[in-house]
């Protein structure tokens, strides 16, 4: 197999974006992430795109084909352009084909993208799509909802462990605050815990404020292989692991309802491909699609004991500045969360702090960087590590 | 959800008939085909079961799923059958009453329609036991 780097990479804004379409917006990620590399799109051998409900959400399929025409790379160059669906993982996952694709020696130069359009669908009708995530026969029948499982989750995480709303709250202001310093973020307000305790209950015990948003956007990234990423850059980014795990599609088959499997098994796969410990990482973008998933996360993926997650954000321990810094772009809660972008979203958040790109965001001296991609409540993980040096 | 989807399993939503793995000696609710302990070495088998369980996890959901809105606040729950498998339903109570541990006996339900002129759903919820309580 052969090292893979990353060449160029886009964020179009996040946000409600009614003026734009599906196609403009993943158009203006693919070309930003194209002259960032330095590449002329022709040159490109593949594209994979993560797209979790086109069907749904713009009554559009065959998302692959679409991007390549309006990239302008279909009617004379004809580029095979494949769309990769994995839930809110779909991002993670497109990037994980294209690396693959990469490595095999089978392809040269390579996009990963990730695009949803959330906002032209009621907010009802985005929910009930978000909710196919889930088992739509044994979960979403009974009333379900994508915050009525991560709410089971946190239950459990209290009741197990003695994680407190103060805790989860912690978790959606720092990510607030993160946000503030990201021009691309869809929230960009500074928030108290006190905001996040008094905001309306969607699912006891997560209010408002501890969900991510319904948001529009999309993200790019140009992958080269390592040995002429040089010919493009001057600051290529390396991709030392991408793994990815399965876990039952309905939370109540879990070994653990407070632990997401396919998390700690993709970040164990990929501690072993990277030859790497958490304590070499300098910086992580987790799945936080709702506060208790980010206390999961930063447990399951090894850089705090079980249970302690809560204690640690409270602490200020994932702060930037803190011991490991975990969602310096604000997150899927401030950043926003389109869902097929967000694990595409990571990867150019986490490019960006390598480059030393991200101002007052930026992680000092960061060389390694993490990002966990989760679909569903967990059913699908995805984790990878970029490096500075190769 | 469609007619046909949901009349294939209204038999294991009426009464709680799930599978066994006769290889293994485990009992799945929902049903499963292959067991995914014994895969190909299994022995599956119809199983009904007898009812009573416990909740493992909870939420009280405020902002319903689509469909549920003239039920919120309604509480959902993660249930632990007596026989082992756990599945997802809905505890039928004051929402205050539900706890982690509780222990819950089905009882039958409605569970939606398909719009005003539609089929009606039913299947099973759940109820405190107060007996075992």
């Amino acid at each position: 197999m052969r090292d893979v780097a990353i060449i160029g990479v886009k964020n179009t804004n996040f946000g409600e974006m009614w003026d734009r379409s599906f196609r403009d917006i993943v158009v203006e990620a693919g070309v930003g992430a194209i002259e960032d590399s330095g590449i002329s799109g022709e040159k490109l051998d593949g594209m994979y795109v993560g797209n979790m409900s086109g069907g749904q959400f713009v009554e559009q399929e065959h998302i692959g084909a679409l991007i390549a025409d309006y990239s302008g790379l279909s009617l004379d160059l004809h580029i095979p352009s494949t769309r990769v669906e994995a839930a809110c993982a779909s991002g993670g996952l497109a990037f994980r084909q294209a690396v693959m694709a990469v490595a095999s020696g089978h392809e040269d130069l390579v996009m990963a993208a990730g695009v949803e359009k959330m906002t032209d669908v009621s907010s009802t009708a985005a929910s009930a799509a978000l909710a196919a995530a889930a088992d739509r026969e044994w979960e979403g029948i009974m009333g379900a909802t994508f915050p009525g499982l991560y709410a089971m989750i946190a239950k459990m995480h209290m009741h197990q462990y003695g994680t407190t709303s103060e805790q989860l709250a912690a978790v959606a202001v720092k990510n607030h605050k993160n946000g503030s310093m990201n021009p691309i973020a869809q929230y960009k307000n500074l928030i108290t815990v006190d905001n996040v305790l008094n905001s309306i209950m969607v699912a006891d015990p997560l209010h408002i404020f501890d969900c991510s948003p319904i948001t529009d956007g999309a993200s790019a990234l140009v992958l080269a292989p390592a040995d002429i990423a040089h010919e493009y850059t001057d600051t290529p980014i390396y991709v030392k692991a991408t793994a990815q795990a399965s876990d039952t599609i309905a939370l109540h088959d879990r070994r653990d309802i407070a632990t997401l499997d396919a998390s700690v098994a993709a970040g164990k796969r990929a501690y072993e491909m990277a030859k790497m410990t958490p304590a070499d990482i300098d910086l992580v973008e987790v799945h936080d699609c709702f506060t208790i998933a980010e206390i999961c996360a930063i447990e399951d993926l090894g850089f705090v004991k079980k249970g302690l997650g809560g204690k640690m954000t409270e602490d200020g321990e994932t702060a930037i500045g803190g011991k490991i810094p975990v969602n310096t772009s604000g997150g899927l809660k401030a950043c926003g969360h389109p869902v097929g972008a967000t694990g595409i979203k990571q990867l150019v958040e986490v490019t960006q702090q390598l480059r030393g790109d991200s101002g007052p965001r930026q992680v000092d001296g960061a060389e390694v960087g993490m990002t966990h991609n989760v679909g569903g409540s967990g059913a699908t993980a995805v984790v990878n590590i970029l490096a500075r040096k190769r | 959800m469609s007619v046909a989807r949901f009349w294939r399993k209204q038999i294991n939503r009426y009464n709680i008939v799930g599978t066994h793995c006769k290889t293994c000696d485990t009992h799945y609710y929902p049903p499963r085909n292959v067991c995914p302990k014994c895969r190909r070495d299994g022995d599956i088998e119809s199983y009904k079961f007898a009812g009573p369980g416990e909740v493992v996890t909870y939420t009280i959901i405020h902002t319903a799923a689509e469909g549920f809105e003239m039920q919120a606040p309604y509480a959902l729950a993660i249930i632990e059958l007596d026989e082992g498998p756990r599945f997802t339903s809905q505890v039928v109570c004051d929402p205050v009453e539900v706890s982690i541990g509780l222990r819950v006996k089905p009882v039958f339900r409605k569970l939606g329609e398909s719009g005003d002129k539609g089929m009606i759903y039913y299947g099973t919820k759940y109820v405190p036991d107060n007996d075992r309580n």
